[in-house]
This record gives C-alpha cells, structure tokens and sequence, in this order.
C-alpha cells in the first residue's frame, strides 16, 4: 500500500507541474494584461510597473521564475486587489466554495442513489418513470438555469430562503447547493438505476434468492455493493463538475465564494491570481481522484491495491 | 419408498412480446426419499426451467403457472406466498448452479456467503454459525478452512467455487437439493472431482437429489433413476439401467445413439437431424415426430399417454401401443438392450450381463 501511496503521489505532483505550465502559458496567450487596462498610465509609467511585477522578462524567465515561487508555495500577489497576497485570498475565499461543493457532493450522490435504488427496485412502475423524470429534467436542465428557477421560486415567490449572499449562514448555503447538486444527483441516479438492474440479474442474486434471502436483504446486501462500483469510477468527473459548477452557481447567487473570484481574476487578466486558484482547483481535484481509487478499493475486493494480494 | 416431492400435471408458460411460450407441457414425476434423480434432455428441453419452478426462482412478471401442482411436505409450492416461499429455499429445498465463477458474490467473503443461509434459517448465534461454515468447507474438501473463510471468490479457482456452492446448498441439511448442470462449466478432471464429492456427500447426508444434466455420462455416474425431458415434457422415466440398456422412446434412442463410445469402430458420431420444435407453437401429437425416423401417422395427430414398461419405467411413445408395429431399434440400442435381461434382445447365453 505505501509503495503504491508514494507512487501516485509522484504522478499528482507531475501532474500538477504539467498542469501549471501550461496555464501559465495559456494564460500568457490571452490578449491584455492586468495593468493595460488602466489607460491613465503613461508608457514610461506602464514601463515601471511592468518592470516592478517583472512583466519586462521574457517568458522563459518569467515561467521560471513562477515555477521556483510555486514550489515555495508562494503564489504571489494579485495585481487586482492591491497588494493582497494570492494564498491568503483563496484561503479566505474556499470556505463557501468548499461548503458548497461537499454538501452538494453529499446531496448529490445520496440523493442519487435512493432515486436509482427506488426506480430500479420498482421497475417500470410510476416510481420509476417519476425517477427517471428527475432524472432527466437533472441532466438537462443546466445549473444556472435551475439556480435562477430556485431563486424566483423559493427565494422570491416564496421567500422561505435568501435569494442570494452569504449572510444568512448555512441557509444560505440551501439552495446553491441545490443548484449545484442537480447535475450529480441525476448522474447518479441513472447509473445505480441500471447497475442495479444488471446485479439484479446475475447468477449470484439468484443463488443469494435460493438461499432464502428476501427482496430487501438481496437488494441490500447482495447488489447494493455490487452496483455502488460503476458510480465510484464516475465520482472523480463528478466531483470536476461540482468545481466548474460551482464557477457559475456562485455567480448567479453572489456567494464570496473562490469560484467568483476566479471568473472576476480572469476577467481583469490577474495572472496570479489565476495560477493561484487554478492550482488550487488542480490539487482538489486531484485529490479527490486519488480518494475515489482508495475507495474502489475498498468497495471492490478484486481491486485491492495492495499490489500482490499474499 | 417415502416420495418426498410430487411435480403433478405441471404447465408452465412464459410471456415475451413474441406470444405465450409453453416452456412446460404437463410435467410428471416423483422424487422418493434420498436417491438421485437425473433430468435430461438437450438445451431448452424445459429441464432447467422445471427446477427453477420447483424453487419458484423464475421471473414472476414473465412466467405464470397455467395448471398442475408442485407437493412438498403436504403444500403446493405453486401456490404459497413469497414470504412462505423464502422459508423453504435454502433450508429444504437448495439448488447448486451451473456456473461457479458467476454464482458467488465477488464484493462477499465466502464466510458470510456460507453463514447467510444458517443464520436465516436456524436459530444460532453469529460464533456457532461460522464454525458450522468451517465445518462445511472441511465437508466439502476445502483446504485450511478458517483462512479460507475470510477470502473472496477472486480468490478461488473454479472447482473451489463450485465447492463453495455445495457448502451453501448444504449449510441447512436439505431435504432436496437441485444440481443444475453442477459440472457443465468446469474442465473435465474437476468435472470428476466434483461428481466424486457429490456422490460421497449423498452416502453421508441424507438428501434427495434432482441432477440436471445433458451429459449422459454424467447420469450413468450418479443418478439412480433418470428422466429424458423432450420439449417441456418427459418423454420417458425409469431406472438408470432401465433407460440405458431398455430405453423405449425414439428420443432416448437418440440421445443414447449420440453417446461417444470406446467399443465402437465408427468413423462418425451419431446426430439427432432436425432442431426441437419452437414452444410459441408447440407441435400437436409427439413434439419429437417431426425428427424421428420411427414416427406414425399417430405420432403428428395425438399426444402419446405413459406406456408402462415395467413398475419403474414408462415411456411416452405409440410404439408401444399393442397395435403399433413391432419397429428395430438402431443398432447400438440392440447392443445394448442386448444385455439387459427383460428387454426383448437380450441373449443371456452369449455372454449377457447376468444380475
């Protein structure tokens, strides 16, 4: 287990480096920078404060320079908000984003999974259709679109919850998640709903029925498992999608949240910023990837990565 | 001898968007206390799907029970409720599959798969139950059991599945256990293995076994009676050595006929022609008629009765109808009826099998 340990660290940090260069690059490409678009200054002042930041370098140097910083893990400071250092502004910034995304996460998957477990213990059956409706309605309805439906509705219309902000606390906190949970949970719903009925069909339920179990015990304690694998090697892209979901969701309900911070950082060409955040998204996302294949392992005995199995 | 399981008149149809499938055409037959009964017949004779009946493991959505009774115990397991149902599979009934590397759950240790049926079944404490599953392992000629117990199937090959499958099927003392086709997906050495195990299993629990197969060298090996299933119907039921050295039915015939032998110098095997006949529209008389070079005008208008041969053999054939012709079996059936004592060729005086 430790020799895989630290071989997938190895490749998550090449990762990571290939991942850093080249959005330094892209980014480099972009047109603009984040002092051209001041317009009051002078040539010989633009001069000066390219000079200053470094923007003078050509963008070998300016790449190697970065790099050597990254790995000290100084991100430097943003060009947008006046002298700022980048790490501390995402750390302040990641708490409702984080927020966010595990609850949507969580609500997402579980409710996914009850939704899958109930259309395919009820095949064919309204239960079924209503699930698959949702279903449907999750994956093509796109999270702006439902966020704004949920702001009008509840927020508005209704006024349960805040519209918006962050000021309410975790009520705040409701129906972004909501927003941002429709999308995983539709995916999820329609893989466990055909998972399990392909396990249900297999040669071992019907030995675990001869044996004497009932419906619930085989549903449960035979197939569930069994079913859970497939939506395991799809939680990594979900998880991704949760991360640029998230990039809108917050938006439309004006969250402080990193996401909003990143579309404003690109917005006004703040190199560092940009690197900073995308770096940071890079290592979550990695590391959810690394969690998935543990959990794999864990679910599915066949996939033990212990390497030998003596 | 006490009959243990009744199978009445069974009908047995299944739905599909094609129209009504008469999988089972009136199925009759007993099973008596601890002996083996081997059913075969060549794929979708109905032999599988009789037992999957017994044990009412068929889809209920597609299949329905048109008419007949199944008796055990004094009930008719057509008619009891799923609840009632899960009570008797398992610990009366328990069936052993047909492929092993399928039949066991990969994501279950083999211990809890072992222990699942003992602690459904009999009232015993967790600790008791996995001795019982270690003690079952040992039964069934698994090596260092309590390690064992904690390993998953992917850690077994195949003849050790199959014997995990027998240790489940038997974790409740049975009064029935239903083998189909137990040794079809396994190469032949195991194949032997396994029939060894099965059979020594028999001497030392008292269990009556259905063994379903289509190897009719399998049936010589372990059965002591058979029944030859021809499309969702037994065309003929008797003893083994009845049905082996005596077999009246065009399709035993057949069958026989298609058996490899060591004795005989022909170039080529013997094949039944024609395929069965499609159950969406069964055909009227004896469904084998339309292949079998012995059929009567008789054989394509009425459904041939059970001729008795003997006190344990019957035959679903018109040949054996007093005004039917008197017909020569093929030549390897004369060999063998040759040495069986009350068939009409039998020649004791040239060296005949004498009991």
């Amino acid at each position: 287990m430790a020799k895989y340990i630290l071989k997938r660290v190895l490749y998550m940090i090449l990762t990571l480096f290939l991942i850093a260069t080249f959005t330094f690059f892209l980014m480099k490409m972009l047109p603009g920078s984040p002092i051209a678009s001041s317009p009051k200054l002078t040539h010989e002042q633009l001069a000066a404060v390219e000079a200053k930041y470094g923007l003078d370098k050509p963008l070998p140097v300016q790449y190697g320079i970065y790099m050597k910083k990254m790995v000290q893990l100084d991100f430097g400071v943003s060009y947008q908000f006046k002298g700022a250092n980048v790490t501390e502004l995402i750390i302040n910034r990641a708490g409702p984003s984080f927020l966010l995304g595990i609850q949507a996460l969580i609500l997402g998957t579980i409710g996914g999974i009850i939704l899958g477990m109930i259309a395919a213990l009820r095949q064919n059956t309204v239960w079924d259709y209503g699930s698959t409706l949702i279903a449907i309605f999750g994956i093509s309805i796109p999270s702006f679109v439902f966020a704004s439906l949920l702001q009008y509705w509840i927020g508005v219309k209704g006024g349960f919850l805040p519209v918006g902000l962050w000021e309410n606390g975790w009520q705040s906190s409701i129906l972004p998640t909501i927003a941002l949970a429709m999308g995983p949970l539709a995916t999820s719903a329609r893989f466990i709903r055909t998972e399990m009925i392909e396990v249900l069909g297999t040669d071992y339920i019907t030995l675990a029925k001869a044996k004497g179990a009932s419906g619930l015990e085989i549903a449960f304690k035979h197939a569930f498992r069994n079913a859970l694998i497939p939506l395991i090697t799809v939680m990594g892209p979900l998880a991704a999608g949760l991360v640029t979901g998230s990039l809108v969701v917050e938006q439309i309900f004006a969250i402080p949240g990193i996401g909003e911070q990143f579309v404003k950082a690109i917005n006004s060409s703040d190199y560092s910023l940009i690197m900073g955040t995308t770096m940071f998204f890079s290592v979550l996302l990695i590391l959810v990837i690394f969690i998935v294949d543990i959990l794999y392992g864990i679910v599915d005995p066949r996939i033990r990565l212990t390497g030998g199995n003596k | 001898m006490e009959k243990i399981l009744e199978v009445k008149n069974l009908e047995l149809s299944f739905h599909t968007f094609a129209g009504e499938v008469k999988a089972i055409r009136g199925v009759n037959f007993d099973l008596k206390k601890g002996e083996t009964l081997a059913i075969v017949g060549e794929s979708g004779s109905g032999k599988s799907v009789t037992t999957k009946a017994i044990m009412r493991l068929l889809p209920e959505s597609s299949s329905e029970f048109k008419n007949g009774q199944i008796l055990f115990n004094g009930k008719d397991l057509t008619k009891l409720t799923d609840k009632e149902m899960q009570k008797i599979r398992g610990k009366d009934i328990s069936m052993i599959f047909q492929d092993p590397m399928t039949s066991l759950n990969p994501t279950m240790t083999i211990g809890k798969q072992i222990m699942e049926p003992i602690l459904k079944h009999q009232n015993v404490a967790k600790s008791e139950a996995q001795k019982m599953a270690i003690d079952l392992l040992k039964l069934v000629g698994m090596p260092q059991p309590e390690q064992r117990m904690k390993q998953y199937p992917h850690q077994f090959s195949g003849g050790q599945r199959q014997r995990i499958v027998i240790a489940i099927a038997l974790a409740c003392n049975p009064k029935i256990l239903i083998a189909d086709e137990p040794t079809t997906a396994l190469d032949v050495t195991i194949q032997a293995q396994i029939l060894e195990l099965m059979k020594d299993l028999q001497k030392k629990i008292d269990t009556s076994i259905i063994f379903i197969t289509h190897d009719l060298g399998v049936v010589a090996n372990v059965a002591d009676r058979v029944a030859v299933m021809y499309s969702g119907k037994i065309v003929e039921i008797g003893t083994v050595d009845e049905i082996f050295y005596n077999p009246q039915h065009p399709y035993t015939w057949g069958l026989l006929s298609s058996m490899p032998s060591l004795d005989v110098q022909e170039e080529k095997l013997y094949a039944i022609p024609g395929t069965p006949p499609d159950l969406l529209n069964p055909p009227k008389g004896d469904a084998f008629a339309l292949r079998s070079e012995y059929a009567m005008q008789i054989d394509m208008e009425e459904t041939p009765p059970f001729f008795k041969v003997s006190d344990t053999h019957y035959a679903a054939t018109w040949l054996l109808h007093p005004d039917a012709p008197e017909v020569t079996p093929p030549a390897t059936i004369i060999e063998r009826m040759k040495r069986f004592p009350n068939s009409r060729y039998y020649e004791s005086a040239n060296g005949g099998i004498l009991k």
